[in-house]
């Protein structure tokens, strides 16, 4: 009895999902990078203070975003997961130790300048561990069956590298914007400054990316560049371009909430842009999204408590960042 | 030697889930406890609750933390690991681990900042507010994560299309025949965990004559949680055992060590299994004494495992002897408890530095017995992922190889040994600090001072410092 088609809903959420994951686990993946970078204690502190009460339910969308792929789309999971074990494993281990250093660094005195460093380095292996994983997406999977058919190493390909370096820079100018929000005087100068940086590289792994993708996938390339594909998939790259003009500005004067916007805004095109090229693909180019998707049965059953449990949790998480509002507090963090 | 995926899988498996589970047996009963504490401080706005609450959400945020980074670790091994167990399951198992996540991970890491760092930002009702629903979290996420295991193990309500599962009956899947035995058994055993826990570290406090009314009020307090706790966990454990007779015999069977059909059946005490020519060497038995608590009858008939084919009968090495250590745990946690009541009605028990030696030693008995019971119901499930339909050997990634899982697995061992002794040493650093004197502005609860004065001036007025 098909009353409803549910794959659209679960389609949506779940892209909501991974893109609230992307943004907010995103920026203080990127601030744990900065971190390293800091020229100071005092700014290293308040740097970590500014996302030590909010980090754990950032990383919750994470879990979230891989149990929401196994339940609606159980068998996009079951390919997928394997085939990207071993980059999964580095993300799962780094987001241990960065994890840890939290609440480690403060407390064991002796190793403090480890937990540090691996504050740091697991911010960003954890992030180049997903832009592999993203890479080996867009590359596609060597498929059996209802199996991944290829070998564990099959990922590493420059591509999907490329992709893992390309994303560092994209978690860094989030990171480099949140703390132009949250932070005043010489951090901020000094976050402002940063992210220039970021925002640089952050548009070379763009270009080099949209042109290596059609490059290296003749299916892509047939979909970007034939009509009327085309005039629809235009207003993509030029929204980029106006998004990437606003966001050097933004960083290049005294905006506060501006870069942080146009850091989501680029985040934004890009992840549009991928999700036109593989649409309507969740195993890209073997399995749909129908395809793929569980028994109706299952997706009702968790969407009725999605529809209610998801906008609960947009409004205590909301309430636990208004708690923690403006700028960061020397009280407010790790240590008093 | 060639290097078995499936092997190495469930090896590495046992590796990060035996680690993670003592992190929510602490953390699940940790956070009832502050909620006690935080109701307390907040109704008699006495400082001595705050003190305490405020000493063990320190404990608790590292233990907190530690779980969460470890847990994050599970679900995805569901995918790396066991692909095919997810392709067959995932209908009928995945909304159940989603639901979870749901509602307990997004109201634990929200309210968790809150309880942590905003004691000074919000009304002091709304952080008591966040204690509460931390505590409700944790509570909800053992509900849906031992509904999904108790699935695997007395598995109903699904219908089988090409192989997989397909969900026919949702209240069914969830209150499966053996989820409320576990549920409870489970939960009442991380509560137990932590009282000990508390208890020891009261004692440790006490012998040191460290904030000395604190550490009484924990020990007291434990007590009289454990005298109601300890004699209900034993009457539902034997609950749980009926369960298991009924649901998964030879189950049942390889814990009592019992290769053949024999009735009365005796109590097997000890003995040597062997597996392979499917007898027990050099057994201690007591007669009929089996019958009567297995099927509470003196009569009572147990399936031997040769009823089997054996390549359907469990090991019985580690359920055997596993069960055995969770049964003697929870004696030495009966007399324990029962002897510190009686010392206490007969107003001896602070005077008794041996007794509070005993309470810092017995402190984790709780951990070994939790790992005891969950080696004793998980080997004991094997064959088998989801009892008597799914294999094990068959749910394994099919493309893995051995040497994947060998670097994989000897990642995890690497992590899992700097994390751990890390998060010990840093817990019993927390604990030696001790509870803040009274007086003093309240710090958050996120940590220790960076400055040595202000070390100084956390230390409580009598402590030999």
């Amino acid at each position: 009895m098909e009353v409803l088609d549910l794959v659209p809903v679960w389609t949506v959420l779940l892209a909501l999902a991974v893109f609230y994951y992307v943004v907010f686990d995103g920026f203080d993946l990127g601030v744990g990078m900065l971190y390293g970078l800091a020229p100071d204690q005092s700014m290293r502190n308040a740097i970590m203070d500014s996302v030590a009460p909010v980090w754990d339910g950032n990383e919750t969308w994470l879990v979230f975003g891989g149990l929401g792929l196994l339940t609606a789309f159980p068998l996009a999971f079951a390919i997928i997961i394997p085939a990207v074990y071993f980059p999964i494993l580095v993300m799962l281990l780094a987001l241990i130790f960065r994890g840890v250093a939290f609440e480690f660094r403060f407390r064991h005195e002796r190793l403090r300048r480890f937990w540090d460093g691996a504050f740091c380095a697991g911010s960003i292996l954890a992030t180049i561990a997903q832009g592999v994983v993203l890479g080996a997406f867009i590359q596609g999977f060597k498929v059996d069956g209802r199996q991944f058919g290829g070998g564990s190493f099959d990922f590493a390909t420059p591509f999907a590298f490329v992709v893992g370096v390309a994303l560092l820079a994209g978690y860094a100018l989030l990171g480099a914007a949140w703390l132009v929000l949250k932070t005043e005087g010489a951090l901020q100068d000094w976050a402002r400054r940063a992210g220039r940086l970021c925002l640089i590289g952050v548009l070379a792994g763009i270009v080099v990316v949209s042109v290596w993708t059609p490059l290296a996938n003749a299916g892509i390339a047939q979909r970007w560049f034939s009509w009327p594909d085309i005039a629809l998939l235009a207003p993509v790259p030029i929204i980029t371009a106006v998004i990437a003009v606003v966001e050097w500005y933004a960083l290049t004067h005294r905006y506060e909430l501006l870069p942080f916007l146009g850091a989501i805004g680029l985040f934004l095109m890009s992840f549009l842009g991928i999700a036109i090229s593989l649409w309507p693909m969740i195993v890209p180019y073997r399995y749909t999204l129908w395809q793929a998707a569980a028994p109706e049965s299952t997706q009702a059953f968790l969407l009725v408590g999605t529809l209610f449990l998801l906008p609960v949790i947009l409004m205590y998480t909301a309430w636990s960042y208004w708690v923690f509002r403006g700028k960061v507090r020397g009280d407010v963090g790790y240590r008093p | 030697m060639t290097l078995d995926p499936v092997l190495l899988s469930r090896l590495q498996w046992a590796w990060v889930i035996s680690w993670h589970i003592l992190l929510p047996a602490f953390t699940v009963g940790l956070a009832s406890y502050i909620v006690v504490l935080e109701g307390l401080a907040f109704f008699t706005g006495r400082d001595i609750w705050l003190r305490i609450s405020a000493f063990w959400t320190r404990i608790f945020a590292v233990s907190f933390g530690m779980g969460v980074v470890s847990g994050i670790v599970m679900p995805f091994q569901f995918g790396t690991n066991w692909s095919r167990f997810t392709d067959a399951t995932a209908a009928v198992l995945s909304p159940l681990l989603a639901y979870e996540g749901l509602m307990a991970f997004f109201l634990e890491a929200s309210f968790l900042g809150v309880l942590l760092f905003g004691r000074r930002l919000v009304p002091a009702w709304a952080h008591f507010f966040a204690a509460v629903m931390v505590a409700f979290g944790t509570l909800l996420s053992s509900f849906w994560i031992l509904a999904t295991n108790s699935w695997m193990q007395t598995p109903q309500g699904y219908k089988l299309v090409d192989g997989r599962f397909e969900p026919v009956d949702w209240l069914a899947i969830i209150f499966n025949p053996s989820f409320p035995y576990r549920l409870l058994h489970t939960v009442t055993a991380f509560y137990i965990t932590t009282a000990f826990v508390v208890m020891g570290v009261g004692a440790w406090l006490l012998r040191r004559q460290r904030a000395p009314d604190d550490a009484r009020m924990m020990i007291r307090m434990a007590l009289d949680l454990l005298i109601v706790l300890v004699p209900l966990q034993m009457f539902l454990g034997d609950q749980h055992g009926l369960n298991t007779l009924e649901y998964q015999p030879a189950k049942l069977a390889a814990i009592e060590g019992r290769y053949d059909t024999v009735d009365p059946v005796p109590l097997t005490v000890f003995g040597i299994p062997d597996d392979a020519h499917a007898t027990m060497h050099d057994d201690v038995e007591i007669p009929d004494l089996g019958s009567l608590i297995l099927t509470h009858s003196w009569s009572g008939r147990i399936k031997g495992l040769k009823e089997w084919p054996p390549d359907q009968r469990p090991p019985v090495g580690p359920p055997f002897f596993c069960f055995r250590i969770m049964v003697a745990i929870a004696f030495i946690m009966l007399f324990v408890v029962a002897a510190g009541q009686v010392m206490r009605w007969r107003r001896r028990l602070w005077q008794s530095s041996r007794f509070l030696w005993l309470l810092q030693y017995t402190a984790p008995l709780g951990f070994i017995a939790v790992i005891c019971g969950w080696i004793t119901t998980e080997v004991g499930r094997q064959p088998w992922t989801v009892y008597g339909l799914l294999r094990t050997a068959d749910s394994v990634s099919p493309s893995l190889t051995g040497t994947d899982v060998v670097i994989s697995f000897v990642c995890y061992v690497a992590v899992y040994l700097i994390m751990y002794p890390t998060g010990i040493a840093v817990m019993a650093a927390l604990v030696r600090s001790g509870p803040l004197a009274p007086g003093l502005p309240h710090r958050h609860e996120g940590g220790l001072p960076s400055q040595p004065f202000e070390s100084a001036a956390r230390a409580v007025p009598n402590s030999p410092r």
